[in-house]
């Protein structure tokens, strides 16, 4: 019998609703993998009897004849960035330890409600802000792969969902949840040959979600295949009264409108996101994944995106001022750690506090956002930031009239060791130089296993799509799929 | 525009972060390569746009001005919400003593 823990989302599913095994089977394997997969430190805390639970309750229903949920039967991952009720949330850093949510977000109960379990809490960068895992103060998750050197390096496994990441490539979940500020969920998919989107800014509640930058923000599925991503995106999305930017409007079927026929469809090759530096390794592959797209029946075309190049400058300030406003909440008042020196008063309270609890690249980001929103800078960075976001939506906006979707690397590099960029911010904010400009622009946006380079690693293939037009990313995402015929998985070591 | 230490300690101060010299020295040209990389934005004409406000069109919805008007977004859960608390005392958030 083939091992359950290779299985996706649909495969369980339908596993499940078929009688092939039973959820509670599929829960205790997910559960014997995650307790086993402890030295890729993926998960910060594991909740087995949560995802037996929601088993158990599968195969009641199922053997009472009622229908089953859309998710019956699946275990899951879940960012450690989404409050779950009763269950610690850290964000992965020290000034939440100890914050055990009385309320679960929108997403994760969405989920719950579609039958699905909870395998554990997943490590991630610090407050989400970060590209390589190395930001959480629950240290580093180790990605399941290996350079084919024959060396031993540990891989990140991108950031900032590294411990999604992880998890799902070395199969200690089906698929888990992710959140995307700025190539979160993409840049890490690519890092560790799973698929993951990014839906429309809206799509998915924020409530309930760490906020990180609001004007950016989504959440989205990682998994093995589009498919399983079309399913989950459908369990996560949805309208919520309490988030004042989330779309009311009704969630489509993506799962049954999926199609890789591409006919009619019209495919834009950014010219500027061809930039110096770009491994040729990366270039080949997007040109081989234009070829697979032309294949499936679209029509490739040249565009231009102008303001590309600014857009990672741009985001270096809106996402820092939005941050240094979302955690000047942490205050030691109200949740979390409280740094009490003797004889402290409440400034040195706050200040002691926030110190103490907030790690260095946090703090970094804080500090950026707060410089530029103070007097006399707001206008010179702030507000000039925020005319280029509408400049770079409107490349898109201008794009679209030549073309349905885009097609693009997802980042510039394949998994790099741990430790390999951590001295240089810098470097590390430019590995999400193709991921920014769709969060800028609220466009949905999916990254997909292309190939392997020639380290043996795996590199991601990203389709950027219309507002509200996550059927034809899917699609094109799966047009790729087919072709690239993308079997590759990490050797268990751990 | 760069930031020297006095600068950085000022906007430490501004963000409640309590910063040693040692840290503050460490940030100081950290910021600045930070800051001389995002001033390439200068060199965009940005003349006549708008500075963006929503990324989707979308409107904020307003509801009926009755206190608890939607059960879903209503309060009446004080014990929830001081259940995380560090301290809480009488039903508030306890701090320290504010004597100016």
């Amino acid at each position: 019998m083939t091992d359950i823990t290779d299985l996706g989302i649909k495969a369980i599913r339908d596993g499940v609703r078929e009688g092939t095994f039973s959820a509670r089977e599929v829960a205790e394997a997910f559960n014997a993998n995650v307790a086993g997969g402890k030295e890729l430190n993926a998960f910060l805390v594991e909740t087995p009897e949560h995802a037996l639970a929601a088993a158990d309750a599968a195969d009641k229903a199922r053997a009472a004849g009622e229908e089953l949920a859309p998710m019956a039967g699946v275990p899951i991952g879940m960012k450690d960035l989404f409050c779950t009720e009763g269950v610690a949330t850290t964000a992965c850093s020290h000034i939440l330890e100890g914050f055990v949510p009385t309320y679960e977000s929108t997403v994760s109960a969405n989920l719950w409600k579609a039958g699905a379990g909870m395998l554990g809490k997943l490590n991630m960068d610090q407050f989400a802000m970060g590209s390589s895992n190395e930001t959480s103060a629950f240290g580093n998750v180790i990605s399941p792969w290996r350079r084919n050197d024959g060396g031993n390096t540990d891989l990140a496994p991108g950031g900032s969902s590294g411990g999604s990441a992880s998890a799902v490539s070395g199969r200690l979940c089906p698929a888990a949840t992710g959140t995307d500020t700025g190539g979160s969920i993409r840049q890490p998919a690519a890092f560790v040959g799973i698929s993951g989107i990014k839906p429309t800014y809206g799509r998915c509640s924020r409530w309930g979600v760490v906020a990180f930058a609001s004007s950016l923000d989504q959440a989205g599925p990682m998994a093995h295949d589009v498919t399983d991503c079309a399913i989950m995106l459908q369990a996560m999305a949805g309208f919520d009264p309490k988030d004042a930017t989330s779309l009311d409007l009704p969630v489509p079927d993506w799962e049954s409108a999926l199609s890789s026929d591409l006919k009619g469809k019209r495919v834009g090759i950014p010219k500027e996101y061809r930039i110096d530096g770009t491994p040729a390794e990366i270039n080949e592959l997007w040109d081989k994944g234009a070829e697979w797209l032309r294949d499936a029946g679209a029509e490739i075309v040249e565009i231009s995106l102008p303001h590309t190049k600014y857009a990672l400058p741009a985001y270096y300030i809106i996402a820092p001022a939005e941050a240094s406003s979302n955690l000047a909440r942490y205050d030691g008042v109200r949740y979390g750690k409280r740094e009490l020196p003797d004889g402290a008063g409440l400034q040195d309270m706050y200040a002691a506090t926030r110190a103490e609890g907030f790690g260095p690249e946090v703090k970094r980001r804080i500090m950026i956002g707060t410089y530029v929103l103070s007097a006399g800078f707001y206008d010179a960075y702030y507000t000039q930031a925020q005319k280029v976001r509408t400049l770079i939506a409107r490349d898109f906006e201008q794009a679209w009239e030549q073309c349905d979707m885009i097609l693009a690397p997802t980042a510039p590099s394949a998994a790099f060791g741990l430790g390999e960029k951590a001295d240089d911010p810098l470097a590390m904010y430019l590995n999400d130089v193709f991921a920014v400009p769709a969060s800028l622009a609220g466009l949905p946006a999916m990254s997909v296993p292309g190939g392997l380079d020639g380290q043996g690693l795996p590199l991601g293939l990203q389709i950027v799509g219309k507002a509200l037009d996550e059927q034809s990313v899917l699609n094109a995402g799966l047009a790729i799929e087919q072709r690239a015929g993308f079997t590759a998985r990490p050797d268990k070591w751990w | 525009m760069s930031v020297d230490s006095k600068t950085v300690k000022k906007i430490a101060s501004l963000a409640r972060i309590h910063m040693d010299d040692a840290e503050v020295e460490a940030l100081v040209p950290e910021l600045n390569n930070i800051l001389g990389w995002v001033e390439q934005l200068g060199e965009v004409d940005v003349s006549g746009v708008e500075p963006m406000t929503a990324v989707i069109p979308n409107t904020l919805r307003m509801r009926d001005d009755i206190v608890d008007a939607d059960p879903l977004t209503a309060g009446g859960v004080r014990d929830k919400v001081l259940a995380n608390a560090p301290v809480a005392e009488h039903g508030f958030f306890g701090v320290p003593k504010v004597i100016e």
